[in-house]
């Protein structure tokens, strides 16, 4: 506390580290930089989409040490050295798809696909939890996104698929 | 869409936060999960000019079960009270609450003293802290030193988003006293989808004697009224007034307001219904003998690293 507080530049750069799909990358932002927007901006991982920015759709949803959040509710600066997975990380190095992805796609789980990130990573940590999810825990799990193509019947057996095909990867 | 901008602070120490608020005054806003300040930052409906971050402060994420109570640390998120089995145990009312806020992933960031905090009369917890008589323990920097006190929830609630603590105090634990044996509980809200900030919500508790017949209820509302509401259904429960009689206590007990949403009537005709729905489960549970409840004054360590492990890294 030597210099006072009140005489801060808002504007001031901070240095932000995050581990982005096991890979370290760094960038100079303002306090006010969201998450959504560095992950876009700064990292150019356009894969992440950005709906309605207040916290309502869903779109926007990363994992945080492996756990969902919405990017657009969280400033860059207060997770600094965070571990994040956005949709990028769920295909593999050469581009191929994981086991949740080629589920949605196999079930028609998409159509726009505006939201699909969203729904990806609300998957992939609900069958880390959760290997057979009972179809109330799947609708539990992806209840606070919104899509508004599909009616979500199809997204459920998305995820009901996507389970079967990593029960499969894991045998 | 873009917030204004502010100058972000993140103290170490709860002594740093304070010594912060206190000099910056009204020019800060205190965030730790973010869920609800954050909405308001991105539609510029709240610019302070200072953030001061809890997150860096150790010690503020814990539990703790002791006289009666379950306390919360200033840091603790809403989904680690839907993830211990001990709080489950000691404070099931508390855990069926917290299930009806938001969504899972708002859950996994909101804490529990933020909402408390915020005071928004559509949040479950200020309405739970309100009917159990709960409280806060504030703290803040003045003349050289940190000065805590206890807030209890009756003088916590001035408005909507509007608490009487003062711009210099910073929230670093709430306690929910927990319930005697003999008295039942329930929740119920209506929203028009799930996970919505409910229309009208009713967060309840009944005590029966020993024969099982009800002798005392209180009832907390939300989004009935500027703050939570808390009533007396005692008198509709002991003399054998029946449905229409809890019905009729609840309705003429509440003076909601109209707006988007819904009319005051219906939000009137809604609350007093949930009450009546919510009655016999409250009548069952307090009816049912709990196991007896772990011995007092166990500390809740922190879990150890994120629970689940996913991702491209692993």
């Amino acid at each position: 506390m030597s210099e006072s507080p009140g005489a801060l530049n808002p504007h001031d750069l901070h240095e932000v580290v995050l581990t982005v799909n096991g890979v370290t990358r760094s960038a100079r932002v303002p306090a006010r930089r969201l998450l959504s927007d560095m992950l876009r901006h700064d990292f150019r991982l356009t894969g992440t989409h950005v709906g309605c920015e207040h916290g309502v759709c869903g779109a926007c949803t990363v994992l945080l040490e492996g756990e969902p959040i919405r990017s657009c509710l969280t400033f860059a600066v207060m997770v600094d050295g965070a571990r994040i997975t956005t949709v990028e990380g769920l295909a593999g190095p050469d581009g191929e798809l994981g086991p949740v992805q080629r589920a949605f796609r196999e079930c028609h789980g998409l159509q726009c696909g505006f939201c699909t990130p969203g729904f990806l990573l609300l998957t992939t940590e609900l069958l880390a939890r959760s290997p057979e999810p009972a179809d109330g825990e799947i609708r539990d799990a992806l209840g606070g996104n919104l899509c508004r193509c599909t009616g979500y019947v199809n997204i459920v057996r998305s995820v009901r698929r996507a389970a079967e095909l990593m029960s499969e990867l894991r045998s | 869409m873009k917030p204004a901008p502010f100058v972000y602070h993140r103290p170490a120490s709860v002594e740093d936060a304070t010594r912060l608020l206190a000099d910056l005054g009204d020019e800060a806003k205190v965030v730790a999960g973010g869920q609800s300040l954050v909405p308001l930052l991105n539609f510029r409906l709240a610019a302070p000019a200072h953030l001061v971050d809890v997150n860096g402060i150790a010690g503020l994420d814990w539990l703790d079960r002791a006289d009666g109570a379950v306390d919360v640390g200033a840091t603790v998120r809403h989904s680690r009270l839907l993830r211990e089995p001990e709080v489950a145990a000691a404070h099931p009312l508390l855990v069926e609450a917290t299930g009806w806020i938001a969504h899972p992933v708002i859950r996994n960031r909101g804490t529990v003293c933020g909402s408390l905090a915020h005071g928004d009369p559509a949040a479950e917890l200020p309405a739970v802290l309100a009917l159990l008589g709960g409280s806060v323990e504030a703290v803040a920097w003045r003349g050289g030193s940190l000065i805590s006190r206890r807030v209890p929830a009756a003088e916590l609630f001035a408005g909507p988003l509007q608490t009487t603590l003062e711009v210099d105090e910073l929230v670093v634990a709430a306690t929910f006293p927990t319930l005697a044996a003999g008295t039942g509980w329930a929740v119920e809200e209506l929203a028009r989808r799930h996970g919505d900030y409910a229309l009208a919500g009713v967060v309840l508790t009944l005590t029966v004697d020993g024969d099982g017949k009800p002798v005392s209820g209180r009832a907390a509302y939300l989004s009935c009224a500027p703050t939570p509401v808390v009533v007396d259904i005692g008198p509709a429960l002991s003399d054998g007034a029946g449905a229409n009689g809890l019905y009729d206590l609840v309705a003429s007990s509440l003076d909601p307001t109209d707006d988007i949403h819904a009319t005051a009537a219906y939000r009137r005709h809604l609350a007093a219904t949930l009450t009546v729905r919510a009655i016999d489960r409250a009548l069952a549970r307090a009816r049912t003998p709990r196991p007896e409840l772990a011995a007092v004054g166990d500390a809740m360590p922190a879990p150890t690293a994120a629970g689940s492990d996913v991702g491209a890294d692993r």
